[in-house]
């Protein structure tokens, strides 16, 4: 086996036994990474190689665009950051680089991580490694390709409304969102500021709990990451989940999934049961109102915090050829026009819509008030269920371009994903198969808050009594 | 004819003088280089979060009781969305529907009377960058080091009635918030800045007249010509068959006017809603009542002490109140020389014009009470004169020498030596004989120019109560 | 119907110029997406606290103490265009 197709806990071990080195594990990633490129568009740029340095994890990790690494360019696949380099790390960052992490590059994205596809990136579309005609789901499309293509060993993507876990499921790779407040939103540029979660993409479930370990913790810069202790989350990784209670919401179940994505959750039950798992059927009666709740407080938010994007300061500035209003105004809005792509441009026209005198109560107001009932409904279930299991996405990858002018059709493919954002709970997607063109199909599990050591625990057990998660995209 | 009522309601904002900014720990201080106190959180940069500074919370709760306002037990902080350069974001965090304090009142003396006026409500936001504008270069700078200044803004109900009302509340409410040693409170440096809400009602009439905001108002005599501008224009444009169109009006000092900024044409549409990067605050009873306890006596239960337990009259106590730090010293000086009104008259005339004088305020300047009471007793004990009390007070505060030793090394002691006032007093009667025959022929009140000429002879250093009893008895004698 | 004034009003608050047929296209848009989420009318929420703030988590402050920021240098670093220290922007008009 090529040492990029290995797990970064095989990869440690070998380090460790002195079969391999730290660089010479950077320099094929790093090669791996550079040539596929041209295939998947997986990076948005690669940074020149970096430094081995002492730390418990010196291992080759992609990072999502959105997320400060000081120096380097970040740009949130968006034309209008052209240029910015932040003068300090994101929080999650300074984290990998203190275990010795090795940071390739910044990883594609939807701009502003607003799509689902990785389609609406300035530097063009991310491709799935599993057929390269299709989207590798998104908005942190690029993350998911870079792990499943082996062009890095392990990646850190954002997740809004699924901005992990569908791409993760697009290209066959395990990606968790933690609880909200479970890491530091330190140097993530902002989306959706109350939904918004940092979280790793792996290979495998163990992988997942390592890369939790180094992110996971309170940051004082950050006042809505929690101040609590964060457990060593491979001590959950044990086979053992005999008696663990599994909700199965019927409205998760509807129509518009596909029958193979169907059929391999089902399957999935099944795998659970035969573990000694209690499944029991559930109602999460909300579910229907997520995305309209979502795409009213996600676009609020976002208009908010994509105003900066002004060419006062930073980024790409531009002005029209004739004066128009004043010059100053001229400036902000001829900056704004080219700089933002269409799908951002229409969630900033909505979040502004939505905020606006004479609307807020009838649309931010009362999606607040829905949010609640959405974790309402959460809060009782969990009061009788461990874990909530579903399928990750209703279909598989899609054909780049295929829902790219239907932005509703777009969303909808979040309709799974995006309940656990509102309620700020944990979520993990694990591969559970293929369907009938070969494509990766993606399990959800979701947890009450801070119960990240269920999941893993959960998925650990399902992955180890399946092959899914063995299988490589071959490039 | 109508005959109109004027209403006017101020907003006040004060920065407060914490150690750093209300959002992120850069250095909360003016008077440098541009961009030179910023750090990513205040440039706005993305990515970057907000965490609320304790002591901004604890301040504004302090301006919130001195004002007598209730004060929220929860509290959060909201985003006001617009577009300017000073503000880095393009949103401001401010507070919205649940403020830090709200329902208050400030009692105000105006023109002898006392005025209750009311405060709707107090909130803490972060102040924005400043704006420079280069016409050589035909453009603007920018500089951010004002960004994230702490501000607690201050909104008065539209109590006031007269230009002279306003100027009289923004008179008491700076020196109530002087009192709590949270901010400067100078509105030439911008730390106490002011914007009025102006307009006319005919009397009896309930409803309120369309309002026109005034800003730039850069002094508190600016505020009370602007608002007498401003209610002259209404008016004319009233009963010119007119009327008043809501909007922001810019004071233009030099011009004595208002002027319209209809430039700034975006309507007033900021899309407040709950800043999702900060947490809300919860303030339970027992933090307040602490906060309350810890606060200073206030200026105008201060001036009520100080009249009945002093029996200060209202003059004097109010200026005494004008400073606190003059007012401790006035009370710790009384511990040692019980006579107020001789103290008062010291530290209100003397005192206060060596402090004009050096354009300084109490707590800049070193004086012991001892050696202030010292002062006082040697006047009243005839050791020196009034005259030379003054010159001696001058000396102590630029030389920081004692009173004693300043009246020893100067011989400044007055002389009340019989022998040496006798013989002065033979020399004055013999240069003046003219006026002593006045006097013989009855005109009495020409005595006091004999003692002042004897005064002149000993340097002003003759006791004159002394020079008065010699002269008259010999007067009478010869 | 979301009109084009009103869609001209949202982009003015926005900040953003729509070129030729954007108005129109996002006119569009945003009358579907809003006849989406029509959808939240059908429920009762009159009673229904808002949620702006997922977790319980409150009272989270930083002392006053004073730590290192940029120098001018850094914070001119990543500018577009500066000048005397300060970020150069068009003529502000007032």
């Amino acid at each position: 086996m090529n040492l990029f197709e290995l797990t970064v806990h095989q990869i440690l071990d070998q380090i460790k036994a002195g079969k391999i080195s730290a660089s010479s594990v950077l320099a094929e990633v790093s090669a791996r990474a550079q040539t596929l490129n041209v295939k998947t568009n997986a990076f948005v740029r690669l940074f020149p190689s970096p430094e081995i340095k002492a730390g418990p994890c010196p291992v080759p990790i992609a990072i999502k665009d959105n997320i400060c690494v000081k120096g380097e360019l970040t740009t949130c696949g968006s034309k209008i950051l052209k240029g910015f380099k932040p003068p300090y790390d994101a929080g999650v960052v300074d984290k990998i680089k203190a275990s010795g992490g090795l940071i390739l590059g910044s990883a594609n994205m939807d701009e502003f991580a607003f799509g689902s596809s990785c389609e609406t990136s300035a530097y063009g579309p991310t491709r799935n490694p599993w057929a390269l005609d299709r989207v590798p789901g998104g908005s942190s499309g690029g993350s998911a390709a870079a792990v499943a293509a082996g062009q890095a060993l392990w990646a850190l993507g954002s997740d809004t409304g699924g901005s992990i876990r569908q791409p993760a499921s697009f290209c066959g790779v395990v990606g968790l969102k933690p609880t909200y407040g479970r890491v530091s939103r330190y140097g993530l540029i902002a989306f959706g500021s109350s939904l918004d979660q940092i979280g790793p993409f792996t290979k495998d479930v163990t992988d997942s709990a390592l890369l939790l370990n180094i992110i996971c913790g309170f940051d004082e810069r950050d006042s809505t990451s929690l101040n609590v202790p964060v457990p060593d989350y491979t001590k959950a990784l044990v086979k053992d989940i005999n008696g663990l209670k599994i909700g199965i919401p019927q409205e998760y179940f509807l129509d518009g999934i596909e029958p193979d994505v169907a059929a391999a959750v089902k399957a999935a039950i099944e795998v659970f049961k035969k573990q000694g798992a209690v499944v029991k059927h559930i109602s999460l009666p909300h579910t229907e109102y997520a995305v309209a709740t979502y795409y009213i407080v996600a676009t609020a938010e976002a208009s908010s915090n994509l105003a900066r994007f002004d060419g006062v300061q930073y980024g790409l500035r531009a002005m029209p050829p004739n004066l128009r209003k004043s010059p100053l105004i001229d400036m902000y809005e001829e900056t704004r026009a080219r700089g933002f792509g269409d799908e951002a441009k229409r969630r900033i026209m909505l979040g502004t819509y939505v905020l606006s005198s004479g609307y807020y109560d009838a649309y931010y107001l009362r999606a607040q008030k829905v949010r609640t009932l959405i974790k309402q409904d959460f809060d009782k279930v969990f009061s009788d269920c461990d874990v909530i299991l579903s399928p990750t996405s209703p279909t598989t990858a899609f054909r780049i371009g295929e829902k790219i002018n239907d932005p509703l059709a777009m969303y909808l493919s979040d309709i799974f994903t995006i309940p656990a954002n509102m309620a700020g709970i944990p979520a993990i997607s694990v591969p559970c198969g293929f369907d009938r063109a070969g494509l990766p199909i993606g399990l959800q599990l979701m947890a009450k808050p801070f119960a990240e050591e269920t999941l893993l625990r959960a998925a650990y057990a399902y992955e180890q009594n399946t092959p899914w998660h063995l299988e490589r995209a071959v490039l | 004819m109508t005959t109109f009522e004027t209403v006017i309601g101020l907003e006040v904002h004060l920065q407060l003088k914490t150690q750093t900014k209300i959002f992120c720990a850069c250095r909360n201080e003016f008077g440098h280089a541009p961009n030179t106190h910023v750090c990513p959180v205040c440039l706005g940069l993305p990515g970057t979060l907000p965490v609320l500074n304790r002591q901004v919370l604890l301040d504004a709760m302090k301006v919130g009781l001195a004002l007598n306002c209730q004060i929220n037990d929860f509290v959060k902080f909201d985003r006001k969305n617009y577009f300017y350069p000073d503000l880095p974001k393009d949103y401001q965090i401010s507070q919205y529907d649940f403020p830090i304090a709200k329902n208050g009142f400030l009692d105000v003396v105006s023109n002898g009377n006392k005025k209750r006026i009311g405060i709707t409500r107090a909130h803490m936001e972060e102040d924005a960058g400043k704006l420079i504008h280069d016409a050589e270069n035909a453009c603007s700078l920018v500089d951010y080091n004002r960004t994230g200044t702490p501000l607690v803004e201050i909104v008065s109900e539209p109590d006031m009635r007269s230009a002279e009302e306003a100027y009289d509340y923004l008179t008491a409410l700076k020196l109530t918030l002087s009192y709590l040693g949270v901010s400067d409170c100078d509105m030439e440096k911008g730390s106490l800045r002011c914007d009025a809400n102006v307009s006319i009602r005919p009397v009896g009439q309930d409803k309120l007249g369309t309002k026109a905001e005034l800003k730039n108002l850069n002094s508190f005599s600016a505020v009370k010509k602007a608002i007498e501008f401003e209610v002259g224009r209404q008016t004319g444009l009233i009963l010119s068959g007119g009327s008043v169109v809501q909007e922001t009006l810019l004071w233009d000092e030099a011009k004595g006017r208002t002027l319209s900024m209809r430039s700034k044409e975006q309507a007033h549409d900021y899309r407040y809603f709950p800043d999702p990067d900060l947490v809300p605050f919860t303030l339970d009873v027992a933090q307040i009542d602490r906060v309350k306890k810890d606060l200073p006596e206030l200026p105008y239960a201060k001036l009520d002490r100080f009249m009945t337990a002093y029996k200060l009259n209202q003059y004097d106590a109010f200026i005494l109140v004008q400073d606190p730090a003059l007012a401790d010293f006035f009370e710790a000086c009384i511990k040692i020389y019980p006579d107020s009104k001789k103290l008062a008259n010291w530290l209100n005339g003397p005192l206060m014009k060596e402090l004009n004088e050096r354009k300084k305020v109490f707590a800049q300047i070193k004086l012991l009470p001892l050696e202030m009471t010292e002062l006082v007793r040697k006047v009243e004990d005839g050791v020196v004169s009034n005259l030379v009390g003054k010159d001696i007070l001058g000396i102590v505060l630029s030389e920081g020498k004692s009173v004693e030793s300043i009246i020893q090394e100067k011989g400044l002691a007055q002389v009340s030596d019989d022998t040496v006032l006798e013989k002065v007093v033979d020399e004055v009667l013999a240069d003046n004989l003219k006026t002593v025959a006045e006097i013989k022929g009855g005109k009495t009140g020409a005595l006091g120019f004999l003692v002042g000429q004897a005064m002149k002879k000993m340097q002003g250093k003759a006791n004159p109560k002394k020079v008065n009893e010699i002269l008259t008895r010999r007067l009478q004698n010869d | 119907m979301v009109s084009q004034e009103t869609v001209n009003y949202i982009a003015g608050l926005a900040r953003l110029h729509l070129a030729g047929a954007e108005s129109e296209k996002f006119a569009k848009d945003l009358e579907a997406i809003l006849h989406y989420v029509q959808k939240l009318d059908g429920l009762d929420v009159s009673v229904i606290k808002p949620t702006s703030h997922v977790l319980n988590v409150e009272n989270v402050f930083r002392d006053d103490v004073i730590k290192p920021g940029l120098s001018q240098e850094q914070a001119l670093a990543f500018s577009v265009e500066n000048l005397n220290g300060g970020y150069k922007v068009p003529k502000v008009i007032e």
